[in-house]
Formats: structure tokens, sequence, C-alpha cells
């Protein structure tokens, strides 16, 4: 993983000292609220319903096991006892004292970690593939293309200020884990007709209250072009885009307005005056980032199939778990293990601080001591070996870690919602609640097998609704939280966004209604067909039907 | 009015005028006028004075007063509010592409921790808003003490200093 040098660790501390100076001057009066927002929002504090909240980032949903013991100090010390991973591969804690962050952020950089631009009109954590670097259709790692953004990106000078929030996610595979299409700007690793690798881009992706899919407007970037395309994206952007309207002000709507093609131009004719210039990658920038990313050391005699295929047997409970919670590794003999933050009764996403530090010990027992952030708000140890498995699960087990719903329904992407959030219409974590009262019977959540519930609190769709099987939309009508369905929503290759099943329902009636949504996908579904698929198949008429007729 | 050039606060005669109808008289002294009013009177102006300054707003195409550089001592970008970035754009590209090398000065809502970054961007002179302490907004231009990429000042981009091997 990427290791800081001088130059990083002096910025990171400078960054501290300098927000230290900004919140000493905040409380004394010298900044007023306006004025103090958009800086600690540069530093990814917000001041919440309860508390202010603090989003620390986890470049390309990367950490070391130190790193994580880290974030388990921090929950111990400043919050209460845990943390909320999120779905752009980000912690937020939502309990520290707002005279304690510069303490925070101080501890974090002891660890090369930082919450520089995770929240604000900036651009923000370069997201990423998680299982990056051991997947088996990846083309090439994405990661050290992250992080040469990440640091292109660090206090950009231009593009601090720009008309809204900016998200840029890196794909190096076939099957995209980044959710590329529904960022501002999607970059996908390629091979043209000549063999060479390099980006397609795509721009205008997003969600929110107008959700939109990116559109491609390059089909092929050569690499050393990548900061100073993007730079001629950013500036396209940050002089057109509108600033009038804070929900018009992303880069879909003006990409939208313009459109594609226009759009497109636009970036070129720009891009044309500084390809060549300062921003174009020399070979050594990249092999001086593809440096970090190597593979740790393998053991080659990590298969045995027998001893894991025995445990399988011998134990049920393992079983199902390996069944779900296992991802393919590129190694033979390894594979990558999801620890699903989802287990009932708990808020999804969240772990406390005796389980980071726990499994931050499993990572350096049983993962070269690393440790992955997933889109879908889990943790991945990303090396384990064959004949590792079932002891890893064990001990698993002993800290409630081992649920085995990896992509079932209960495995659902949920915001903070009204329960922390100040911005939420809704709650979303008494409907994860509900969801998993009423579908607890393991048999069945793997008999409906693959499907993706997400969930947010208002329209802002941190929860990522839109792209949801299943899209859950807290809504508030007159004081009341109603919860608005979408179906047919993906994230992945073959992005779309749900289609709006009917009007809102009562926040009772949620599970009710996804348990009508199933009866549906049960009656008509064709041999292996996933929920998804038998909603692109049938179109949206049956479902609605079995939700409103009875009603 | 108080100023601050080149790191340090100093005394300044230029007075800004914000509105001025296109059709008015030509204000007396050292006056920083509308791009719109220059562009009206562009040659009157011209002829009866020697230094020149306008100021823009973030809406402009900075293509369109290329031609003019020449004549502009002082061109002043606005921050109608420090959250409206685009202005520094406008700087860079009129430091970088276009090579305008006399003052650039930000006015508008200049607050003391937006001060980093316009220098990068290439302004030199700073208008702090006036209920602002202008001695302590000196502090900013140190925030940090190396850049991660290259802009209109001259800092080296880290990588461009990293030895590799």
């Amino acid at each position: 993983m990427y290791k800081y040098d001088n130059y990083d660790h002096a910025i990171v501390n400078e960054r501290v000292q300098q927000f230290r100076d900004q919140t000493r001057r905040f409380l004394a009066g010298d900044l007023s609220d306006d004025e103090f927002r958009p800086l600690r929002l540069m530093n990814g504090l917000y001041i919440q319903t309860h508390a202010p909240m603090l989003r620390v980032a986890i470049p390309y949903g990367l950490l070391s096991s130190k790193q994580l013991r880290m974030l388990a100090h921090i929950a111990r010390k400043y919050d209460k006892g845990y943390g909320h991973f999120s779905t752009r591969q980000n912690i937020q804690f939502n309990w520290p004292a707002l005279e304690t962050v510069p303490d925070i952020l101080a501890d974090l950089a002891t660890v090369e970690m930082h919450a520089i631009q995770t929240s604000g009109n900036c651009i923000r954590n370069t997201t990423s593939d998680q299982f990056a670097g051991i997947a088996k259709d990846e083309l090439e790692d994405p990661r050290p293309y992250c992080e040469i953004i990440r640091q292109w990106s660090t206090f950009h000078p231009e593009f601090s200020f720009l008309p809204r929030k900016f998200k840029i996610a890196v794909s190096g595979a076939e099957g995209d884990r980044a959710a590329a299409q529904v960022h501002d700007i999607g970059l996908y690793l390629v091979s043209n007709q000549k063999g060479e690798v390099g980006f397609s881009v795509f721009v205008g992706g997003g969600l929110g209250r107008t959700p939109y899919i990116g559109k491609c407007i390059r089909d092929f970037l050569e690499k050393k072009y990548l900061l100073s395309y993007i730079e001629a994206i950013l500036r396209v952007y940050n002089r057109f885009g509108r600033r009038d309207n804070i929900y018009k002000a992303r880069i879909k709507i003006l990409v939208n307005a313009v459109g594609e093609e226009e759009f497109g131009k636009q970036v070129e004719a720009e891009w044309e005056h500084i390809k060549e210039g300062v921003l174009k990658l020399e070979q050594k920038d990249i092999d001086h980032a593809q440096s970090f990313f190597t593979s740790p050391a393998y053991d080659e005699n990590a298969v045995d199939v027998n001893s894991f295929n025995e445990a399988k047997k011998s134990n049920s409970a393992f079983s199902n778990w390996a069944g779900r919670n296992l991802y393919p590794h590129k190694i033979p003999g390894y594979e990558a293990a999801v620890i699903s933050l989802k287990a009932p009764k708990i808020a999804p996403g969240d772990a406390t601080d005796e389980q980071m530090d726990f499994i931050a010990d499993l990572s350096d027992q049983y993962s070269f001591g690393e440790i992955i952030v997933t889109h879908d708000q889990n943790l991945v140890l990303p090396n384990v070996k064959q004949a590792d498995l079932f002891s890893l699960w064990e001990k698993l087990e002993t800290q409630n870690l081992a649920t085995s719903n990896i992509g079932l329904l209960t495995d659902m992407i949920c915001c903070p919602g009204l329960d922390f959030c100040s911005l939420a219409s809704a709650g979303s974590i008494p409907i994860a609640k509900q969801i998993n009262e009423k579908f607890d019977d393991m048999d069945y959540l793997n008999d409906i097998g693959d499907i993706k519930i997400k969930m947010s609190g208002c329209v802002n769709a941190c929860g990522h609704h839109h792209v949801g099987h299943i899209g859950i939309l807290g809504v508030d009508k007159k004081g009341e939280e109603f919860y608005q369905l979408t179906l047919g929503g993906s994230a992945e290759n073959d992005a779309s966004l749900g289609d709006r099943l009917g009007p809102a329902v009562e926040k009772k009636e949620v599970a009710n209604v996804i348990g009508k949504l199933l009866d549906v996908y049960v009656d008509l579904r064709q041999e292996n067909e996933r929920f998804i698929d038998t909603y692109r198949r049938v179109g949206i008429g049956p479902f609605k039907e079995n939700v409103y007729a009875s009603n | 009015m108080r100023v601050i050039k080149d790191r340090s606060v100093i005394d300044d005669e230029w007075l800004l005028i914000h509105k001025l109808d296109s059709s008015a008289s030509i204000p007396e002294g050292s006056v920083i006028l509308p791009f719109s009013f220059w562009q009206a009177n562009r040659d009157i102006l011209l002829k009866s004075k020697k230094n020149h300054a306008i100021w823009i707003d973030g809406s402009i195409e900075t293509e369109s007063l290329v031609d003019d550089l020449e004549f502009f001592s002082i061109i002043a970008l606005d921050f109608p509010t420090f959250k409206d970035g685009r202005s520094y754009s406008h700087a860079r590209l009129l430091r970088e592409r276009y090579g305008y090398k006399g003052e650039l000065r930000a006015i508008g809502d200049v607050l003391q921790d937006q001060l980093f970054f316009m220098q990068r961007c290439g302004i030199d002179c700073f208008q702090i808003r006036d209920d602002k302490d202008i001695e302590q907004a000196l502090n900013s231009f140190e925030a940090f003490s190396m850049c991660y990429q290259a802009a209109a000042d001259d800092a080296i981009p880290i990588h461009k200093q990293r030895k590799f091997k």
C-alpha cells in the first residue's frame, strides 16, 4: 500500500496545524459560522443532529492493521466506541467534540491518514474497486492511479471552491465494483486495439435529487494524460457550472444542459492547451505510484482444497459463510473474506472499537495486515489462505462478525438517516432493523439470493437508493416518515436508475412491501434469475399490482 | 485603503468603482473601473489616462479581455462570496495562458483562509474584507511549505522533487 514520504507527512502535518488554528479562530469568534463551514467541511467535519460528525478518508478503501487500530483508538477515545463505514470508502465518527477534532487529526496523521476533502465543494476521496489487486477479472490495478489523483487533487488551488462536490472513481476490472458511472468522473482502465492500456472517461454521473448515469466523453485516454484531462474537465466545470442553485450545481447538470457532445468538445478544447504541459505524467511517475501496490509474499503452496472442503462438510454454518462471504482470488489457494458489518440489530456499516482492533489482529494473522473497506459498507480481509478460513471464521463468530449474508437482502446499504444526520427527512436505521426482523430466515434469504437493497434517508441519496435493485428513499410527508420505493437500479457495468414503484408507503409497511415484491419475484423467476434479472424481463407491472392492488 | 501586496500590508491609492454607467464621464485619478465601462470607453480611456485598471466578475469569459491585457496595470477579480471559485480559474488563465504580467487583485469577500490558494493561482494583491484583521491574514501564505500540483506560482510539484530510484 502507499507509504507516505517526507513530503506527504509534511503536508498532512501542516494541515493539522492549519485546522487547529482555524478551529481556534472559530472558537474565539474571529470566524463566523458561515466562514468556518467550508473550512471545516474541507476537513470532513459536519455539525450534526447531536454533535459534530467527522468523516475520515480511506483512500481507495485500503487500510493497514495499524491504521484500523488507530480508528479503533479514535472511536474509543473521542467517540462513543464505534465508527460507521460509509459507501464511499470513508469512516464517520458521530460523536466527537469540536475542540478535540484537531487532536483526532493529529492522531490520524501519525498513521498516514487524514480527513482532507472528505466533504465540501472540492474534489473528494477518490474511490476504487474493493477487490483491486486481487480480482481475477482485473486488467490493471486502479489504485496507483487513484493515488496519483489523490495527490494532484489535494489542496488544488484552483478547484477548492467548486460549484459543488466532486467525486472521482477508478475501476480496473471487467466487472465495475466502483460504481464509476454514478460519479462526477468515472474512469475505466481499458485496452485499445493496439493493446495499450488507458482510460475511458465518463462524466456527469451522480445520484442525489437529479440522478444521472455518466456519459462517455472519451473512449481512450493515454495514461500520461490522466491528470491533464481531468484538470480540463474540472476547469470547464469550475468556470461554467451553475452556482445560482445548489441543487443544480453538480457537473451532471452542466453536462446535460449543454449536451455530452458539446461538453466533450469544451473539455477537449481546454485540454489541447494543457495536455503537453507540466501535468503530463512521465513513466517514472506511474512506476513510482505502482511500486507501492505490489503483491504480498504469497505462499506458492497455498492450495488446500481438501481441508477447506472437509471443514465445509463438517460444519454447515461455516459452509454457508464460505458460500456467501468469500470472493475468488487471483492466486490459487487464496480467498478474499468479506466480513459482514450487517449483523441483525446492528446499524449497517457500524463497527465497535473492539471489533476494529479484533479485525486488525486477524488481518495481521491471516491477511498480510491489510483490510479493505467496501462500497457496501463491509470489510474485507483480501488474502486469506484456504487452510486458514475455518479458524478465521471461528474467530469472527466470537465477535458477531460472521454473518453469512454478503450480497443477500440483509446486506443492505444504509445511510445514518434521521438518527444522526441533520439533512435527513426520515430514518434509515429503523427500516434496516425492521427488514432484519422480518427476514430472519436464512433459508429464505439464501433462496432469494443476490439482491441489493439501498436506502437513503433523504433525496441527497447517500445510501445510493437510485441504484439499488430495490431502492428505499425516506421522505417527510407533513411530519410523518414515508418511504418511496424504486426497482431495477444498478451501479455496475449495466448501470441503471431505479423506476418508481408508486406512492410512498408508511413506515411500518416497508418490510411488508418488500415481502410482496419478493413474492412476485419468487413467482415469476426463471432458473438462476436474480431479482434484478426478473425485474428487467417482466417490468414493473406485476410488482406494482401486488403491492398496491391489495390496498 | 490597505491591501496586501507581495506579502506585506501597504497603503494603496487605487479606488474601486463598483458600478459605473457606460455613458458616465471618466472618473479622475487612479480608479479600478468595471470592465463594461472599459469596453464602452476604451479609445477615450487610452487617450486620457496612462495607467488602466479594471475589475471583472466570475461570469466573464477570460478570453474577452485577452487583446487588451497590455494596457492594464491591475485586473481585479471579484469574489462576490468566498465560495465562488470561478476567479481562481480566471487568474490561472490570465497568468499561465495569456501571460498577463500586471497586478491581479482579489476583491470582494476575500478572507485569510483563501489566500494560500489565491496566491498559487497568480493573484498577488489582496483587498481583505473590511471587518477582518489584515495583519493576521498574512499568516495564511505559509500554510503549506510545498504543493502536490503545479499552478501559476513557481512551486515545484512534489512529484517533480521526489528522487526516484
